[in-house]
């Protein structure tokens, strides 16, 4: 078929193209559209249900992709996964480091299974832990770190193999709010220094707001508008005064913006069992 | 917390840091294809090794088992004499069965660690790099090997201390390594592949304790298949455990084996076991 032809610049970091995924009769994802540009930080904002991890798993390859397109530079998940996996950095929503090692160990499994030849792999795993400012815990066992610190391994974890793009699934979920802007800060400098593309999700407006370029609002299944911050702030701002709102109304934040475009429709959605529990299970060992 | 100490030591270090990056813009160069398995395996059994090098309690504790196996059982029925051994003292006999079953106890729970590395995520990481499936499955199953390997060595000290008469011919050693990874990546894929079936730590538990022993019972760990009745050798001659057992009974203790038809039964069970759990892994990355 030839829908997907030429819809999008070859050049795109990412691109669905009616994106389909249903759990039984759960329409998970139902016909996403996405394009992520290259070097751009990308939040896929929405809440617990909309299909935001749902449509991260397709793109990683974990799960097939049933109906619908999604390119990865170029690489077909669905046929070429080998090769769209080399290209990933992936950090899931729960906190995934394996708490029997040390964060040095952790990281070097990673640039074992990304092939990273031996003689540059030590040098390679200490640049990866500098990064995220792991230096002078890497020698002890995981399960001595906090919630940021295991974020920060598993951002080490993920950069260990350079990739060209970045997915993080929630990663301030349950931090702190010094550990969530530690991890930022963190996935910031790495970008500006490596130009890599970062796709993120997210329900916290106010980081996709700081550190997104541009986002996407996801709403059962499908993207219900896209844009920088600033556009769609911008834009609902002057609806509401086309409508009749007066001048003096402060100006929407993200937050209005996404209440705007999902109406009254949130309350009845929610993540599948398997998300709450995860969601648990950080926050508990996270304490 | 140690995480707000940690904060602006790492913003001073931001020089250090971006000049230390170079290494992270390159991405590595792919192992070329026939490579890949090999050096997935040595990644697993790494991780393995690791873990045991950072916490031993468990190579301790799995070792009083078959210590007593071979302390109470081994010694008394060395002295009833009631199973007929061909002429070697019954806890010789008895010795390659323990070390064996104590490599299967440690193989057959090693599903549970799989469902744990999906439920915190460990295993959606290792989906999404560039490892094959299969792969990923063989490397398991070879550091499940090098586990029981290690408690192997464990359980044949022990035997030695008690006087079993083992042979240390060094040729003959690696063929016991070689026997005992072998059976032992063949029971770990069996538990990989109840976890891929079950999908919970609890029923792949209560299944794992439901099977071990049937299947050391219904194998010549203990005795000979020749006083079996009729019904039991049929199920031993199905048990890939006698089959290793005998390898290793042979190997250790140079009774009649035969060898050859045991390592192919071995290398056949593990590589049915491989393409079942890999089968059915992607039911775990859901």
């Amino acid at each position: 078929m030839t829908r997907h032809a030429g819809t999008a610049p070859a050049d795109d970091a990412v691109t669905c193209t009616r994106l389909a995924y249903a759990f039984g009769g759960t329409k998970a994802v139902d016909g996403l559209d996405l394009s992520v540009r290259r070097g751009e930080v990308f939040g896929l904002l929405g809440p617990n249900g909309a299909g935001k991890t749902t449509a991260i798993r397709c793109i990683t390859t974990l799960l097939p992709v049933p109906s619908g397109m999604v390119r990865v530079f170029g690489h077909d998940a669905a046929r070429d996964r080998m090769a769209v996996r080399r290209l990933l950095g992936y950090v899931p929503q729960q906190l995934s480091a394996d708490a029997a090692l040390t964060g040095r160990e952790n990281v070097t499994l990673f640039a074992r299974v990304f092939d990273v030849p031996r003689r540059e792999r030590a040098a390679r795993v200490a640049q990866a832990l500098a990064a995220v400012g792991l230096s002078d815990a890497a020698d002890r066992l995981a399960n001595t770190y906090s919630g940021g610190m295991v974020r920060r391994l598993e951002l080490a974890q993920a950069l260990v193999s350079a990739p060209r793009l970045l997915i993080l699934d929630e990663p301030t979920i349950g931090l702190d709010p010094i550990a969530r802007s530690g991890v930022w800060e963190h996935i910031d400098t790495v970008r500006a220094a490596t130009g890599m593309t970062v796709l993120v999700t997210t329900h916290y407006m106010d980081e996709a707001d700081q550190y997104c370029d541009r986002v996407g609002l996801m709403h059962r299944g499908r993207i219900r508008a896209l844009g920088t911050p600033a556009e769609l702030c911008q834009g609902l701002g002057e609806r509401r005064r086309a409508q009749g709102a007066p001048a003096t109304d402060p100006s929407p934040t993200l937050e209005d913006v996404f209440r705007d475009v999902a109406g009254s429709g949130l309350d009845d959605s929610s993540g599948d069992f398997r998300d709450v529990r995860s969601t648990r299970r950080t926050a508990h060992r996270l304490g | 917390m140690s995480e707000a100490p940690a904060a602006p030591r790492t913003a001073s270090a931001d020089p250090a840091r971006a000049d230390g990056i170079g290494l992270l813009v390159r991405p590595p160069q792919p192992r070329a294809g026939w490579r890949v398995l090999p050096a997935r395996v040595v990644a697993m059994c790494a991780v393995e090794l690791q873990k045991l090098r950072h916490d031993r309690t468990e190579l301790y504790t799995r070792a009083v088992q078959p210590a007593l196996w071979l302390l109470i059982f081994g010694q008394t029925f060395t002295r009833i004499r009631a199973i007929p051994t061909g002429g070697i003292p019954y806890i010789d006999f008895m010795a390659p069965g323990i070390i064996a079953q104590s490599a299967m106890f440690i193989a057959i729970f090693y599903g549970i660690q799989i469902i744990w590395e999906r439920d915190v995520g460990v295993l959606n990481k290792l989906l999404v790099t560039p490892t094959p499936r299969s792969a990923l499955v063989t490397g398991k199953a070879f550091a499940a090997g090098v586990k029981s390997l290690i408690q192997a060595v464990v359980v044949i000290v022990i035997a030695a201390l008690l006087g079993v008469a083992l042979t240390w011919n060094p040729l003959r050693l690696l063929g016991v390594a070689a026997a005992v990874v072998l059976g032992s990546a063949f029971f770990s894929c069996l538990s990989m592949t109840i976890a891929g079936i079950v999908l919970n730590r609890d029923r792949l538990m209560g299944i794992g304790q439901a099977i071990t022993m049937p299947l050391f019972f219904a194998s010549n760990a203990l005795y000979p298949v020749a006083v079996m009745p009729a019904w039991l050798q049929a199920v031993s001659r199905a048990n890939p455990l006698s089959y290793q057992v005998d390898a290793l009974r042979g190997l250790l203790l140079g009774t009649p084996a035969h060898l050859a038809a045991d390592f192919a039964v071995l290398t056949v069970a593990a590589a049915l076991g491989i393409t079942a759990a890999s089968g059915l892994l992607g039911r775990l990355a859901r």
